[in-house]
């Protein structure tokens, strides 16, 4: 791989949280990390070892106890259109059509009409949703709802997106479906893309490079370089060991 | 065919029970006072615009009190919305006023007349425009502030109540995700909090209008009242004609389950979306 520009730096991140009983918990603990520009990166990690914190402090939802977080040279201290977040599910708007759903961020950022729903159909025609943009969310199966979610993401043209757990609750045919959707919008639009999962399946299909998180406190366990080529088979020996070995790490880490 | 046909007539069977017994204890009775025929009331009912024993017709005396419900209950809602959505969103907000707010809480609204009286009077919009004469007057002086006043306090509670409780039931998903959309602060109260709690809302406004409109009656018999649909059906009493007692009884149902039905068609309509969704 050649020398790209790093785009997310994180250095030194922790976060701690007060319990309930007045005592502070280390959800995450001197996190530092890179993230290369148009590079594909998935977090894996048992729950509870702090991924969503960290990817909801790199999007500017909540404040580093210590650490920073820099986007370009700029430091994230809250939410900015360069870097989209994508959960893992009901966040879509109950009450706006698909097509007003994609086309929110656009109007929060005061873009007219006409365009936002231009901009808005061209991201749903992407994700093969353009069917059902006057259907509402409740209308949708999960599979679908998440392919909206990430529209809308996408609409907003961010420079960077994250993804935490994005396919978590699909079923497993469901997921596979929209992990190959995923890369193909990822080809085309040459997203920064960081997804956590706990499906290392899942981690070693999409990543160039994945990188294994330990609990309590949360932290960066090792990182490894996927270097199994495109389109990938899950078939291939070279697979089923990165697997293994990934799913050792995780033992050790729990 | 035949299912639709019955599931139109089982609702009319208990009324039509009720008029049967209501026409053989009116006979058996005979007495105008305790029990007037229905036929007596229905003729009252079917000629809402004819005058009354000096009161006025049904239908004006009705919508004198629709105009004073509305009125009070309108500025109910323009507190209790935008209270109830700060209180539910914002945490210290909520505990600032909140154990303040409860203390008044289980007042029942009735209970405020001889303060209200002490501090009203009657006073009314006529009052504060200045006017005292002309029929402009005439209609400025229905709306009493002391009735304003209980209606709002009857209709108040149910809506800050719902809409607190539809702001902090709010998923914050989705508000986190408008944050990272690029929602203002702003924005996030007029396009995430406000809409997503908007059933919520609804329901607490439906229950508040019914409320409002039971408190009317009470405060329509408050001094200086000299119109309205609760009034008629005191000063009907004094003159022992129970029949307009009864019309009055009857429209203030039915204007009440008229006003429900419309916001039952509203949350049906606007609102199915939350049927479903979380
Ligand atoms: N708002 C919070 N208050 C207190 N503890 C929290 C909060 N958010 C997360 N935590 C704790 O921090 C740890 C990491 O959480 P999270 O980042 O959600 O883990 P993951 O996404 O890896 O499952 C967990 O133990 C969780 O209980
Ligand atoms: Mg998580």
């Amino acid at each position: 791989m050649t020398q790209q520009n790093v785009i997310i730096e994180i250095e030194k991140l922790s976060k701690e949280y007060s319990t309930e009983r007045g005592e502070s918990f280390l959800a995450i603990d001197n996190i530092n990390l890179k993230i290369q520009e148009n590079s594909f990166t998935c977090i894996v990690g048992p729950s509870g070892c702090g991924k969503s914190t960290i990817l909801r402090i790199a999007a500017g939802l909540e404040k580093a106890t210590s650490g920073t977080v820099h986007y370009r040279s700029d430091p994230v201290t809250k939410p900015c259109g360069e870097i989209g977040l994508v959960f893992q599910e009901y966040s879509l708007f109950p009450w706006l059509s698909v097509i007003d759903n994609v086309a929110a961020g656009l109007d929060f950022a005061g873009v007219e009409k006409e365009k936002r729903d231009e901009e808005a159909t061209r991201h749903l025609r992407m994700v093969n949703m353009l069917d059902f943009k006057d259907a509402y969310p409740h209308e949708l199966s999960g599979g679908m709802r998440q392919r909206v979610a990430i529209a809308r993401a996408l609409a907003n043209d961010p420079d960077v997106l994250l993804m935490d757990e994005p396919f978590g609750a699909l079923d497993a045919h469901t997921r596979i479906l929209l992990q190959q959707e995923l890369l193909k919008v990822w080809e085309l639009t040459r997203k920064t893309i960081v997804l956590v999962t706990h499906s290392v399946d899942e981690a070693i299909f999409l990543a160039d490079k994945i990188l294994i998180m330990a609990s309590r406190p949360g932290r960066i366990r090792n990182s490894l370089e996927v270097n199994i080529e495109r389109p990938r088979s899950r078939a291939i020996p070279e697979f089923g060991k990165m697997t293994d070995y990934i799913l050792k790490e995780l033992e050790y880490s729990m | 065919m035949k299912a639709r046909a019955l599931s139109l007539t089982i609702p009319l069977i208990a009324p039509a029970l009720l008029a049967v017994i209501w026409v053989i204890l009116a006979r058996q009775i005979g007495n105008q006072v305790i029990l007037p025929g229905i036929e007596q009331v229905a003729d009252l009912l079917g000629h809402p615009t004819e005058d009354l024993i000096s009161m006025g017709s049904l239908i004006s005396n009705v919508l004198v009190s629709l105009v004073r419900v509305i009125m009070g209950y309108a500025i109910a809602a323009l507190v209790a919305i935008p209270l109830g959505i700060v209180m539910g969103y914002y945490g210290f907000i909520f505990k600032f006023f909140n154990g303040f707010l409860n203390l008044f809480r289980p007042i029942p609204p009735l209970a405020w007349v001889p303060l209200v009286m002490a501090w009203f009077g009657i006073s009314s919009l006529a009052t504060v425009v200045g006017l005292e004469t002309g029929q402009m007057y005439i209609y400025l002086n229905n709306i009493k502030f002391s009735m304003l006043f209980i209606i709002f306090i009857g209709a108040f509670y149910p809506i800050l109540t719902s809409t607190i409780h539809g702001v902090r039931n709010i998923n914050t998903t989705l508000i986190d995700s408008a944050r990272v959309l690029g929602a203002s602060e702003y924005q996030i109260f007029m396009k995430v909090l406000i809409p997503a709690s908007m059933p919520s809302i609804i329901t607490g406004m439906r229950i508040g209008l019914g409320i409002a409109w039971m408190c009317l009656v009470s405060a329509e018999m408050l001094p200086g009242s000299l119109s309205g649909i609760g009034y008629m059906i005191t000063h009907a009493f004094t003159l022992a004609s129970t029949d307009i007692v009864i019309a009055g009884m009857i429209s203030i149902g039915v204007v009440g389950a008229s006003m429900d039905m419309v916001f039952r068609r509203i949350e049906h309509k606007k609102f199915s979306w939350r049927r479903q969704a979380r």
